[in-house]
C-alpha cells in the first residue's frame, strides 16, 4: 500500500472497481460437456452422410461403396453413442432420456432420432456381414430382405441426424453457439456430407466412388461458405471462433478439407491412393471443425463480456 | 413461437396450470431486496444447513467478503459483495460538520509528541481532554471529511430466479426437472442422469453438475418446505427481510413500493431486476431491487431463454437437412448419365 507523501491524502484501499463484470468472473457455466461431445457430433453426421451414401450406392449397385459406407455408418453411430453415454454425469442412467418424449428439448427429439436411425442402420449392415451359411437360415433371409428397406428408412432418417445436433447446441446460453444458430445447421449438414463423401473414397476404388467424390465437393463447398459466414457475424461472441484453440482447430478443418476436395478432384478419379488420402483429409477436417466449433462454444461462456454486452437483436416473438 | 398449448416466449398468466397443475396454489417466488442486505451469508448457511448441500471447500477468493464466489451445484445461494467509491443516495456518516482528517500525519505526530512532552505529567493528566498544540495553525483538522464518504458495499444475495420460460427446464431430456405446482422449478435427483444439458441451457448460469454425483443440483426454493406450508431456509433465516418469500403478485407490488420509496430517499438508481413479465424470460419467480446495473452483480442485463428461438433454429435445420438429402440424391442421379 503506498501513501501519498505528505499524508494528506490516503491511498485508495479498493482498486478501482471493474464497472461491467464481477471479478472478472464469467456469467454463465462453461458446458460440462467433454469434447466427447464434439466427437460425437462428428460420428453422428459421418454416420449420416454414410446412410445416405449407402442408400444410393446400393440402388445404383455400387456394391463396395455399399458396404463401406454401411459399416462406416453403423461403426459410426455405435462409436458416437459410446462417446455420448460416457459423458452423462450418471451413464447408469443413459435409459432415463427414453422416459419422456420432449419436444421443447433437442437432446429428447435427437435421443428419438437415433432410437429409430441406429438400428435400421445396424439393420443394412448386418446383411453385409451376415457369414454365408446363415444367409440360408430363416432370420439370415430376413435381414438380406430387410436391408434394402431399412437402408432406405436410415436414409430417410439421416439428413435429421445429421443436422439436429445443430440444433441442440444452439439451443443453449451458450454465446458463439446461441447466435450462430442460423448457420450451425448448415455447417453440421455439410461437413457430414463431406465426412461422408470421404469415407466413401477411403472404403471404395475409384470407378465406384464418383458419388462420394461429388458429395465431397458439395459438402467441402457449404461448410467452408458457412463457417466462414459464423466467422464474421457481428456479435461478441464471435471473438470465440478467431482466437485460441477454436481457432487452430478451424485453420485446419479448412486446410484439411479444402487440400481434400482439391486433391481427390485432381487425382481422385485416377489414383487410389490419392482418393484414400484426400478421403482422410476429409474425415479428419470434418472432425477439427466440429472440435473447434465446440471449442469456440466453451471459450465463449469463459468471457463475462460476451454475455454482458448486449446484443442488439429483435425479439423474434411469433 | 407456441408448442401445442406450450408458449416457448413472453408473458404466462398461470405456468403451474400451463404445465398442467390443476387446483394449485399461487405462483410463489423471492423479492431479494438488496438495499438492506447486510451480507451476513445467514442464506447461504441455512440453504446449506436445510438442503444438506454438501461443502465446496473452504477458500478464500480475495474478492472482498465473497468467498463463495458464484452460484452452482453446492451454493444455491451466494452473496455477492461489491465495493465502490460512490455514495449510496443521500447518505449521510454524519461526519460533515466534525473535525476529521487525514488520521496520523507525521506532522500532527510531531507536534503532539513535543507538547506531551511539556505537559505536566507527560499528557497523563489530560484524559480525553484536548491538548493544546501552542504552535499556530497547529489546531484541530478542519470540519470536513465529508467526501470520505463516497464509499459504498453493494450486497446481493443470488439465487435461482425460477424462469417463467426456463432453459434449464425446456431442454432437460429426462423430465428429471418439472415445474411444481408452485410454479417453481425443481431438479428430481432420483431422474436425473446428469447429461448436462441444463447447465448450458441456463441463461444466468445458475445450475451445475456436482462433481461427486455427476448429477445438476440447484435451487428447489425449499419444495419440501413449501409443501408443509413453511417459507423458504433462506428467507426464514434473512435477518434484514432483505429476502422476502411470498406469492409472486404481492412481491411485485411490494418491490414497485420500495423502490419508489428508495428514489424517494434519493436512491435514483434503485431498480427492478426480473421482475418483468416481458423480459427474456418472462419474468422470474425470484426477482431483485439492484443498486447498479446488473452485470456489476454478476447478472446478465438481458438474459433470453435459448428455446426462445426454437422454431427458428428448427427451421434452418430443415433447410440445411433437405439441402443435404437434396444433395445426396443429386450425386447419384448424375452418377447414372
Amino acid at each position: 500500500m503506498s501513501w501519498s507523501g505528505d499524508g494528506s491524502r490516503e491511498a485508495a484501499m479498493v482498486p478501482p472497481a471493474e464497472v461491467d463484470t464481477y471479478y472478472g468472473r464469467p456469467v454463465l457455466k462453461p458446458p460440462v460437456w467433454k469434447e466427447d461431445i464434439a466427437y460425437y457430433f462428428f460420428l453422428g453426421g459421418l454416420a449420416a452422410g454414410a446412410s445416405l451414401l449407402a442408400a444410393g450406392a446400393d440402388q445404383t449397385g455400387r456394391l463396395r461403396l455399399r458396404r463401406g459406407t454401411r459399416l462406416g455408418a453403423v461403426g459410426a453411430i455405435g462409436l458416437g453413442a459410446i462417446f455420448l453415454v460416457r459423458d452423462l454425469g450418471r451413464p447408469d442412467r443413459f435409459h432415463h432420456m427414453l422416459r419422456v418424449a420432449k419436444p421443447t428439448s433437442p437432446m429428447s427429439v435427437g435421443t428419438w432420432l437415433l432410437t429409430a436411425y441406429a438400428p435400421l442402420a445396424g439393420t443394412a449392415a448386418l446383411a453385409e456381414v451376415l457369414p454365408r451359411r446363415w444367409r440360408r437360415t430363416t432370420l439370415g433371409r430376413l435381414v438380406d430382405t430387410a436391408a434394402r428397406p431399412a437402408g432406405v428408412a436410415a436414409a430417410l432418417a439421416a439428413p435429421a441426424v445429421a443436422a439436429y445436433t445443430a440444433v441442440l447446441i444452439a439451443d443453449t446460453a451458450v454465446p458463439a453457439w446461441n447466435e450462430g444458430r442460423d448457420l450451425l445447421p448448415f455447417v453440421f449438414s455439410a461437413s457430414a456430407a463431406a465426412s461422408a463423401g470421404g469415407l466413401g473414397m477411403l472404403v471404395a476404388p475409384p470407378e465406384e466412388a464418383a458419388p462420394a467424390r461429388r458429395l465431397a465437393q458439395y459438402g467441402a463447398l457449404v461448410e467452408l461458405v458457412a463457417s466462414r459466414q459464423l466467422e464474421r457475424r457481428r456479435s461478441p461472441s464471435v471473438e470465440a471462433y478467431l482466437t485460441g484453440d477454436a481457432r487452430r482447430c478451424l485453420t485446419r478443418a479448412r486446410g484439411l478439407t479444402a487440400g481434400g476436395v482439391l486433391l481427390s478432384m485432381l487425382l481422385g478419379r485416377r489414383s487410389r491412393l490419392a482418393a484414400a488420402v484426400s478421403g482422410a483429409a476429409l474425415l479428419a477436417g470434418g472432425f477439427y471443425e466440429r472440435l473447434g466449433i465446440f471449442r469456440a462454444g466453451v471459450a465463449s461462456t469463459k468471457e463475462p463480456r460476451t454475455t454482458v454486452r448486449r446484443t442488439p437483436q429483435a425479439p423474434a416473438r411469433t | 413461437m407456441t408448442l401445442g398449448t406450450h408458449p416457448l416466449y413472453g408473458p404466462v398468466d398461470d405456468v403451474a396450470t400451463q404445465a398442467g397443475h390443476v387446483g394449485h396454489p399461487p405462483r410463489v417466488g423471492f423479492f431479494t431486496d438488496t438495499s438492506v442486505c447486510i451480507g451476513c451469508k445467514a442464506c447461504e448457511v441455512a440453504c446449506k444447513e436445510w438442503n444438506a448441500v454438501p461443502e465446496d471447500g473452504f477458500n478464500l477468493l480475495g474478492m472482498s467478503l465473497d468467498n463463495t464466489g458464484m452460484l452452482g451445484a453446492d451454493s444455491w445461494r451466494h452473496v455477492a459483495f461489491v465495493e465502490q467509491p460512490r455514495r449510496l443516495g443521500r447518505q449521510d456518516g454524519g461526519v460533515a460538520g466534525l473535525p476529521v482528517g487525514p488520521s496520523s500525519t507525521s506532522y500532527a505526530a510531531g507536534v503532539v509528541a513535543g507538547r506531551l512532552r511539556q505537559a505536566e505529567r507527560g499528557g497523563g493528566e489530560l484524559g480525553t481532554a484536548p491538548l493544546d498544540p501552542g504552535v499556530p495553525g497547529g489546531g484541530p483538522p478542519p470540519p470536513g471529511g465529508a467526501d470520505r464518504m463516497d464509499f459504498r458495499w453493494l450486497m446481493l444475495s443470488d439465487v435461482c430466479k425460477h424462469c417463467t420460460h426456463a432453459g434449464c427446464l425446456d431442454v432437460c431430456p429426462t423430465g428429471a426437472l418439472f415445474r411444481t405446482e408452485f410454479g417453481t422449478v425443481v431438479v428430481q435427483d432420483d431422474i436425473c442422469n446428469g447429461c448436462g444439458y441444463c447447465v448450458s441451457g441456463c441463461p444466468f448460469g445458475v445450475i451445475d453438475r456436482r462433481p461427486t454425483d455427476g448429477q445438476a443440483h440447484k435451487c428447489t426454493l425449499c419444495y419440501d418446505r413449501l409443501r408443509d406450508g413453511l417459507e423458504p431456509a433462506c428467507a426464514k433465516a434473512c435477518p434484514t427481510d432483505s429476502i422476502q418469500f411470498g406469492t409472486l403478485d404481492e412481491l411485485r407490488d411490494r418491490a414497485r413500493g420500495r423502490v419508489a420509496q428508495l428514489h424517494a430517499l434519493g436512491a435514483t438508481e434503485a431498480r427492478l431486476y426480473g421482475d418483468d413479465p416481458d423480459d427474456g424470460v418472462g419474468g422470474c419467480g425470484a426477482f431483485f431491487l439492484l443498486l447498479d446495473e446488473p452485470e456489476v452483480y454478476g447478472l446478465p442485463p438481458d438474459p433470453v431463454v435459448p428455446t426462445r428461438d426454437l422454431g427458428r433454429m428448427w427451421k434452418a435445420a430443415g433447410v440445411a437437412a433437405l439441402a443435404l438429402a437434396a444433395a445426396a440424391f443429386s450425386v447419384f442421379v448424375e452418377g447414372r448419365r
